[in-house]
């Protein structure tokens, strides 16, 4: 479980995010959903400690996350696994070498060993036989599956995915949906995803919360979603009908 | 006070990256593979520059020495000296913070604008010093053994430079450099190279990695680091000059 407590932060005095608390369970996929702008992807950074906030604290279960030492935080930091926005692969290594980096840094596994897993990873993300293209060589949908598989390498306990199916098409999107939730439920994991896909909201949503220009707006469970009776949502979501 | 606290920046920097390498043996291929850049990419222009400096340092000073009282030999002299203590450590230096700092500061500001070493960090990877580390121990390998080269390179072009227009023979000019040789300028030499193969690896790598922004910003972290290496370089080379000489 990871414990949000009233995060602040402010870029050069403009206040992005306004004291969001809330708490993201394991097993569960907790969705983060707002406009674009509201401060979903700024949040998510807090949590993982890229960006400092000006105030609150990140408890991983039960691990106060920003009292820690650096190398304590790396520890942490070992069990999260992380799809940024804008995929963030390493653009010198191949997809193989981007999916095996982690494993061959922590793990002592054997090279075949890490290429089974590598070879699992892609499978999961229904993205066999790319392994030795450079991520310029492949397309963006492609990536943001290699950064899914990257974020999935080893044995987390805590997933962050920043707009995993932005860019997707219909049906790969829904493939990503299905193995988000799959591997929450499987291993326990605590997934929170950053979205406005509201198909992903309905289709694998457990927990929700909307945040509204860095405010936490609404948080709540998927199917009381459209009975929320909260107006700003409520237009976010029929934005979404008849797309 | 903006430059104290750049450098206050920098020291951290240093101290964050000097701790033991997340797994060794991917240290040692990143180094290895630095090395290679560094040093085997860098040795044709290196070995271009040592040899025409030693030819033209030699054709200069004996135009400027002509006199009947300088006998050729002390031309060879001076030519192997001042390779040995100044040309060949610091203008071989000077040219490869133009190419190794650009690259190094390019490579790891890219990295930084297009958020890869943000994923290095939530990895839990001690990213300054996955990237940096194998650079700066790979520069402070190959740096000095390209000075080194240079040294030989620069009294060959010297020597040849000597023979093809007839000021002096060969003989001449390596009974001159004997007669003058000192070891200490050799140590001294090298102790420079040591000196500014840090510099070079170190200034650059902090740049690279304090950009914030997106292209037009890698570009000028890069050449932030070539110039502040160079003014460093020299400044060391002051420093090093008054010190131990
Ligand atoms: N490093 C930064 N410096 C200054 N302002 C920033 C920085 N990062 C984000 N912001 C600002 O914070 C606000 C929220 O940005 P954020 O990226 O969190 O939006 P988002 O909700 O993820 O949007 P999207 O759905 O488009 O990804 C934006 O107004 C942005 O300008
Ligand atoms: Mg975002």
């Amino acid at each position: 479980m990871i414990e949000v407590r009233d995060i602040r932060k402010s870029f050069d005095g403009v206040e992005i995010l306004k004291g969001i608390s809330t708490k993201f369970e394991a097993g569960k996929t907790n969705l983060v959903i707002g406009a674009s702008g509201s401060g979903k992807s700024v949040l998510m950074k807090c949590m993982v400690g890229l960006i400092e906030p000006t105030e609150g604290h990140i408890v991983y279960d039960n691990r106060d996350f920003t009292n820690l030492s650096y190398k304590e935080m790396r520890d942490v930091r070992r069990e999260i696994g992380m799809l940024f926005q804008g995929t963030a692969l390493f653009d010198s290594l191949t997809v193989e070498q981007n999916v095996e980096f982690a494993i061959k840094m922590f793990t002592k596994m054997t090279p075949a060993e890490r290429h089974d897993r590598v070879n699992f990873c892609l499978e999961q993300v229904n993205l066999p036989g790319v392994n030795d293209k450079f991520p310029a060589e492949i397309s963006g949908g492609m990536k943001k599956r290699v950064g899914i598989a990257r974020a999935i390498a080893l044995d987390i306990k805590y997933l962050f995915c920043d707009e995993p199916n932005s860019g997707l098409d219909p049906v790969t999107s829904r493939v990503i949906d299905e193995l988000l939730k799959q591997i929450t439920e499987e291993f326990n994991i605590t997934t929170i995803i950053n979205t406005h896909d509201m198909k992903t909201v309905f289709d694998i949503g457990d927990d929700v919360i909307f945040i509204f220009e860095g405010s936490n707006e609404w948080q709540g469970k998927v199917r009381d979603i459209n009975t929320c009776g909260n107006e700003k949502l409520t237009k976010f979501i029929q934005a979404s009908y008849f797309k | 006070m903006k430059f104290f606290y750049e450098f206050g920046k920098y020291l951290m920097f240093l101290k964050s990256m000097f701790s033991r390498p997340e797994k060794m043996s991917v240290f040692i291929d990143r180094t290895l593979i630095e090395m290679n850049n560094i040093g085997v990419g860098s040795l044709t222009i290196v070995a271009i520059i040592a040899f025409f400096q030693g030819a033209v340092t030699t054709l200069q000073i004996a135009y400027q020495l002509i006199s009947p009282l300088v006998s050729n030999p002390t031309i060879g002299s001076i030519v192997s000296d001042s390779s040995m203590l100044e040309l060949a450590p610091t203008i071989t230096c000077l040219v490869l913070a133009g190419k190794v700092g650009s690259h190094i500061a390019s490579e790891i500001g890219t990295m930084r604008v297009s958020e890869q070493i943000d994923a290095l960090e939530v990895m839990g990877i001690n990213s300054s010093s996955y990237l940096a580390l194998p650079k700066i121990t790979a520069g402070i390998i190959m740096i000095p053994m390209l000075v080194i080269i240079s040294i030989f390179l620069s009294n060959l072009g010297g020597i040849i430079a000597g023979e093809a227009t007839g000021i002096l023979t060969s003989q001449e000019y390596l009974q001159g450099a004997r007669e003058s040789f000192l070891p200490y300028n050799l140590f001294f030499s090298i102790v420079k190279a040591f000196t500014y193969a840090f510099i070079i690896t170190s200034i650059s790598s902090f740049q690279g990695y304090f950009t914030s922004g997106g292209a037009l910003e890698v570009g000028s972290s890069s050449t932030k680091a070539v110039v502040y290496s160079a003014v460093a370089i020299l400044f060391a080379d002051y420093i090093l000059a008054q010190l131990m000489l």
